[in-house]
């Protein structure tokens, strides 16, 4: 390596430069073939949002042309956008993949859970993850998670060890050293994986456009029903908004994150192709989250908390 | 706008990593440079300043933008390296923010391991202390490709020219001794924005880039067809299916080199010899292929490959070794003994082992080699003799960071224990340990 520096002016074509998303892709694939190289029971966490598209994307393209070596799991908090799970069916069914539902509804159904009562389910996904982890055995459990996200996850490892209770102690977290990542794990304990820890937002979306991958179509602006709470616009549904005093009007709105219905919020927009998007999120002065996360807001804290309870 | 998402696309990625000591800015200098280059955002700041106001601070607190965890908000320290991202114009940037307090090198190890650049900062008034010596060596020590001096708080001493010119002189002189290639001393203040990312107005007599054009101006692609090419199998892709019945592909990322259709390849550490057949770039059929693109090998013969086998062009592989000389950084709160048996983690393969002998321990202040220290404790840095219980095809770390590097592991509950690094140099410094130890070495 010492003595092997050239002096390539920046924005000369270098024969074997690589963009910035050919190295992000180039880890994500790396990452993505190192577990199903070392662990038994790997798992996908798909929620139909962009991030979990996006690694399922490179998923396809590490182990082609061969099937993606992992099952998916979904945690559905029962909230979701009928789009999103429209979505997940139609994408599991087109690669011949397996799913497994975790669901927040039969939960609270059977008494196990209990509605909380701002209305939110967000919080109440990690027991149905945490205990469908431990029903099918999963040993390695893929996320989306950016460590752009949140000041919380911009601490997470690669490769996240949890112990049996599916706990994160930020204070034992194993150095990453170069390449390599260290699954190693006793039994009943997993280790949460994020291929796409060093991406950004923009980058999900460079990337998205460049390699022509479909999103469900709430990520575009539309006409919808919305009301607003706390300064952010939601869509109103079965999911138990709006309240009586909050006034439903139609706006020209698109998601930037896909999460449950109570507290995902949408934003003003009237972006409706993939470069207005990336022209929007280029220009915006707030992150995703700040924009349309409820559940964040709740304390400064509120990230790491729960993932020290178990959720990603 | 459709210029703007070219020029995003084709931009290159830089990872770089800080190293600064508690009280010589390099929060500082962090928060400015992703304030300075926009990138942080309303929310986030607004966030701050709340989080600041409810502690009684009359101004927002830009370490609470980098500490993320409630344990180092309430302290007011960084427990541990984070990654911070921002972007300019020209290039991104993967920021390995590794904390300077009493942890220091095994964060700073961490923080260099995947780093191409290392800031290291310096408080004009002190000058090079023995912190700064620290840094240097484990920059050295790590092979990171270029380091920038950023001699912090020039404010302070009226920037003037000949307090910088002397550090800056000191610091080279002792950081190219360790065989640091690169070094681009910059004179800065965080706090007041010189030379961060404007250049300042306050010292004119300096001609060079601010920290920001710097860091967007290196070059971060190195010329790999003098390196040697190394591709360490991570994974069989055998489809079986219909459509592709017979399809044996050997996936992987390039770990150094260029690999190309029609090249001649050993597989180590077996030594069988055949041809690549085929290069698969994620979908794409491709002659030729260069590190770090992740990449699936087809070969002419239906050789017995698997995770942990290593691809190496037929006339220029590494040799096969099941005794491991190396300098480690210990990471790990237990420590590492002589007979201590370990897990050693080399590229995709993982083999049993076991530790020989600690030889010496290195004394990074003045670099002098202490013998026999008989175990290595959290932050020592160490030469290591260790012997596998399967022959590895490892590089020395100075000739390829990542088939020289390795982990050891506690095989009981998978502790990440020490950071290896291969071969017999401790950068530049001439090995210290003699020839009469070696003849004692027991294998």
């Amino acid at each position: 390596m010492s003595a092997v520096t050239t002096t390539v002016p920046e924005g000369t074509a270098h024969p074997y430069a690589l963009s910035h998303l050919d190295s992000l892709e180039s880890e994500a694939v790396h990452i993505l073939r190192e577990v199903a190289g070392e662990f038994e029971r790997p798992v996908i966490l798909f929620s139909g949002g962009k991030d979990s598209i996006v690694m399922l994307h490179l998923a396809l393209k590490a182990f082609a042309p061969a099937p993606v070596p992992f099952s998916l799991l979904h945690v559905d908090t029962g909230h979701n956008f009928p789009e999103v799970l429209e979505y997940r069916d139609r994408t599991v069914k087109k690669h011949g993949l397996r799913l497994h539902v975790a669901s927040v509804q039969e939960y609270i159904d059977a008494g196990k859970l209990r509605e909380r009562p701002d209305g939110t389910r967000n919080p109440l996904q990690t027991v149905p993850l945490t205990e469908a982890i431990q029903h099918h055995r999963f040993d390695a459990v893929f996320g989306g998670g950016r460590r752009d996200e949140e000041k919380a996850r911009a601490k997470e490892r690669v490769f996240s060890l949890r112990d049996e209770f599916s706990q994160w102690d930020p204070r034992r977290q194993r150095p990453e050293l170069w390449q390599l990542y260290n699954g190693r794990h006793a039994p009943g304990e997993h280790v949460r994986v994020f291929p796409i820890s060093n991406w950004t937002e923009l980058d999900v979306w460079q990337y998205i456009e460049r390699e022509g991958i479909e999103l469900p179509e709430i990520y575009f602006a539309h006409e919808r029903e919305v009301f607003n709470r706390n300064g952010m616009w939601l869509t109103a549904g079965h999911w138990g908004g709006p309240k009586e005093h909050e006034a439903v009007e139609t706006r020209l709105v698109r998601y930037r994150t896909v999460g449950d219905m109570s507290c995902t919020g949408a934003v003003d927009s009237d972006a409706t192709t993939l470069d207005s998007v990336i022209t929007e999120i280029a220009a915006s002065r707030l992150t995703e989250r700040g924009a349309t996360r409820a559940d964040d807001k709740m304390s400064e804290a509120a990230m790491e908390d729960r993932k020290r309870e178990g959720y990603f | 706008m459709t210029t703007t998402a070219e020029q995003l696309s084709t931009t290159t990625l830089l990872r770089f990593a800080t190293a600064g000591s508690v009280d010589d800015g390099k929060s500082t200098l962090v928060g400015r440079l992703l304030h300075d280059s926009k990138s942080v955002l309303t929310d986030q700041l607004e966030a701050v300043e709340l989080a600041s106001l409810n502690r009684g601070q009359q101004a927002p607190d830009l370490a609470l933008l980098t500490d993320g965890l409630r344990a180092e908000r309430e302290q007011g320290i960084t427990i541990d390296v984070a990654y911070r991202y921002f972007a300019t114009a020209r290039r991104r940037f993967i920021l390995a923010d590794t904390p300077g307090h009493v942890q220091y090198t095994r964060n700073m190890v961490t923080g260099a391991s995947t780093a191409e650049l290392a800031v290291v900062l310096v408080d004009a008034r002190n000058g090079v202390v023995e912190q700064t010596r620290r840094h240097a060596a484990v920059a050295a020590l790590l092979r990171v490709p270029h380091v920038v001096l950023a001699v912090n708080k020039m404010d302070l001493v009226a920037y003037a020219e000949p307090v910088f010119a002397a550090i800056a002189e000191e610091f080279t002189a002792y950081a190219a001794s360790l065989g640091v290639p690169e070094i681009t001393a910059i004179p800065i203040s965080a706090l007041a924005g010189d030379n961060v990312v404007e250049p300042s107005a306050h010292m004119d007599w300096y001609g060079g880039p601010t920290v920001l054009e710097h860091l967007e101006t290196v070059p971060v692609s190195h010329d790999l067809t003098a390196c040697h090419a190394r591709f360490p199998v991570q994974y069989v892709i055998r489809p079986q299916s219909a459509e592709h019945p017979d399809y044996r592909g050997y996936a992987g990322q390039i770990a150094a080199g260029v690999f190309r259709v029609g090249e001649a390849v050993s597989v180590l550490p077996s030594g069988r010899t055949t041809t690549i057949t085929g290069i698969d770039a994620l979908g794409e059929s491709v002659d030729i292929a260069w590190a770090p693109q992740s990449v699936t090998l087809r070969l002419a013969d239906d050789i017995d490959i698997s995770r942990g086998d290593l691809i190496a062009p037929a006339d220029d592989a590494p040799a096969v070794t099941r005794d491991v000389e190396a300098t480690v950084c210990h990471v790990a709160d237990e420590p590492l003994s002589v007979g201590q048996r370990v897990l050693l983690k080399h590229t995709t393969r993982t083999v049993k082992a076991i530790v020989k002998d600690i030889p010496s321990r290195l004394t990074l202040d003045d670099l002098s080699q202490h013998p026999a220290p008989g175990r290595l404790v959290a932050n020592d840095i160490g030469r290591v003799v260790v012997r596998t219980a399967e022959p590895l095809a490892l590089d020395a770390y100075e000739d390829s960071r990542r088939t020289g590097s390795f982990l050891l592991i506690d095989p009981a509950d998978g502790t990440t224990l020490s950071a290896g690094m291969a071969g017999a140099a401790f950068a530049a410094v001439a090995e210290a340990v003699t020839a009469a130890d070696d003849d004692a070495w027991d294998f």
